[in-house]
């Protein structure tokens, strides 16, 4: 694990494995999510892996009525829109994710500050599989 | 910052064009820049020998992805007889031609070129909605678009955030589409260049034709409440909160301050520019305000030595409803969370203390992406020259006008103040 390199291609391929990882910086103890190669506080280079606990609270959210065509091949569409938002991690670090189990059609029922739980959602095969960082309510 | 910024010489805007604005199946992003071009040699009081243009520098963003042609700016040149002089093409997203016009600026500055034409072109209506929020996506952070976010979305998004901070809501965003509409319906060259109480009327009036009964809105809030007539395209962003997709240009022609009163007597002088870089979204601390836009503002502003209330008229960036009450806030016009209190008193209307928008903004006069930078400068001009027609403001002695251009999801954002003297 400690050889892989902190980018995004690691990033994605950790959420693959059901795991939301940042970087820490070893020297100076920042964090980030996702990772990044260089501390942008001390422009160290030795990084450390973490993994997040994966809870959190919702900052901020949209209901997409009209998506782009990946979401669109998911089912979802002007009659059946999705949540997506900015899920800020207990670490203190923040997200953007997919949000789950809430009702897009019905906007006025979602709470900022909603207590979430990760979730990883495992799309397509092979060379063509992609795994989606989402949250859920608690 | 090693000590004040300053241009090296002095650098005036002599001349303003456009197409106009829309969804053209039969015009392509040469035939519109040419109609910019056009206009444009027709706004120089004294003339232009096109021989004398030095450089040419132009925005666009998508044309790759929208029409698979890339290298816009040499076929630009070369539709405007320039070639072999040089053409640069510049990218910022929706600030493309911002940034066109703010290399322009430097490469005069510098002593470099005396004469410059700046400007935008895009060409999009010819892909389907899809394509286009797929190609325009481009431009936000690699997570966001991962994460299902569209452009009305990230804007959705700090709606929701605005909200919840300061108690604003969707009713205070329709204040600001309705007065852009207002404002649009007054100009000839805008997309939808109609007020929503005609938009009612012809809907009303189709109605009628069909034999239907008529919808009975009692207001243009009623209208825009209405899910049928505004349905929603992200949460709260609705139909009504968002720009067009548009083709069209723009451009400008930039001269040095020492050869300028050959161009004209009526001289615009360029003096704020301000540019700034943006954070994705999960990194902004505060969803509610753009730090690149405050960043390109206070840049600006010390350069031009004038405060926020010196400004006297601004176009701002109104990509989407939130976009415009955010930003007034960002420039300084209005203090953060107090922006939706003033579009709602009216102070931003055409008749107000502090005029945006006059040209109808990106929502109604469209937002043809590349286009938009130079072509917010194109009303600044108009009237600053007091040649807007009947939508030129009534402010006396009208002499400071601005720019403010946001690119992706505020990735890249600038503010030009111009001045008449």
């Amino acid at each position: 694990m400690e050889g892989r390199p902190f980018n995004d291609i690691s990033y994605e391929r950790f959420l693959n494995e059901d795991k939301l990882m940042g970087s820490r910086c070893s020297k100076c103890g920042v964090l980030s999510v996702p990772p990044r190669s260089i501390c942008i506080k001390c422009y160290g280079s030795e990084m450390e892996w973490v993994e997040m606990k994966g809870k959190g609270n919702l900052a901020t959210f949209t209901c997409i009525a009209i998506g782009p065509p990946f979401m669109i091949k998911e089912g979802y569409d002007r009659k059946h829109p999705y949540v997506t938002g900015v899920v800020e991690l207990e670490e203190g670090v923040r997200v953007v994710a997919r949000i789950e189990g809430m009702d897009g059609s019905k906007p006025e029922t979602i709470k900022i500050g909603t207590p979430l739980q990760v979730e990883f959602l495992h799309r397509g095969e092979g060379a063509n599989s992609t795994t989606f960082l989402a949250f859920r309510p608690l | 910052m090693r000590g004040r910024r300053k241009l090296g010489r002095g650098v005036a805007v002599v001349g303003a064009g456009m197409s106009k604005f829309g969804m053209f199946s039969d015009k392509d992003s040469k035939y519109l820049f040419a109609e910019a071009f056009h206009e444009m040699l027709s706004t120089v009081d004294k003339g232009v020998d096109t021989k004398d243009i030095d450089a040419l520098y132009l925005g666009n963003f998508t044309n790759d992805f929208f029409v698979r042609q890339g290298h816009w700016g040499p076929i630009i040149s070369d539709l405007l007889g320039f070639a072999p002089k040089p053409a640069t093409r510049t990218e910022g997203a929706c600030a493309s031609s911002a940034l066109a016009f703010r290399e322009g600026v430097f490469a005069i500055a510098s002593g470099f070129y005396d004469v410059v034409l700046v400007g935008g072109v895009e060409d999009m209506s010819k892909r389907s909605t899809e394509e286009v929020t797929q190609g325009l996506a481009m431009a936000a952070s690699p997570y966001e678009v991962k994460a299902g976010f569209t452009f009305p979305g990230v804007f959705g998004a700090m709606a929701t955030a605005y909200f919840a901070k300061y108690g604003a809501g969707r009713e205070h965003l329709m204040n600001v589409t309705i007065k852009s509409h207002n404002n649009a319906r007054l100009n000839p060259k805008a997309q939808f260049n109609v007020s929503i109480r005609d938009i009612m009327n012809q809907r009303i009036e189709k109605a009628k034709n069909k034999g239907e009964p008529p919808p009975a809105w009692r207001d243009e809030k009623e209208f825009l409440r209405d899910p049928k007539a505004n349905p929603v395209v992200a949460w709260p962003m609705h139909l009504y909160d968002c720009c067009p997709i548009s083709d069209g240009a723009s451009c400008v022609l930039l001269v040095a301050e020492e050869i300028a009163k050959d161009f004209t007597d009526s001289l615009l002088y360029v003096v704020g520019i301000g540019q700034g870089s943006g954070k994705g979204l999960h990194a902004k601390e505060d969803l509610t305000y753009f730090e690149a836009t405050r960043y390109a503002a206070k840049e600006a502003y010390e350069l031009s030595g004038l405060k926020p209330e010196d400004v006297q008229i601004a176009e701002v960036h109104d990509c989407f409803s939130i976009a415009e009450i955010v930003h007034i806030e960002d420039l300084g016009f209005f203090k953060p969370g107090e922006g939706y209190k003033a579009v709602e008193e009216g102070l931003t209307r055409l008749g107000g203390s502090k005029p945006i928008n006059t040209s109808g903004g990106l929502k109604c006069k469209g937002h043809p992406v590349g286009a938009t930078g130079t072509g917010q400068l194109v009303e600044i001009w108009k009237q600053l020259r007091g040649e807007a027609g009947e939508r030129q403001v009534p402010i006396k002695d009208l002499r400071v006008g601005a720019a403010q251009s946001l690119g992706g999801t505020g990735g890249t954002c600038t503010l030009t103040i111009l001045e008449r003297r």
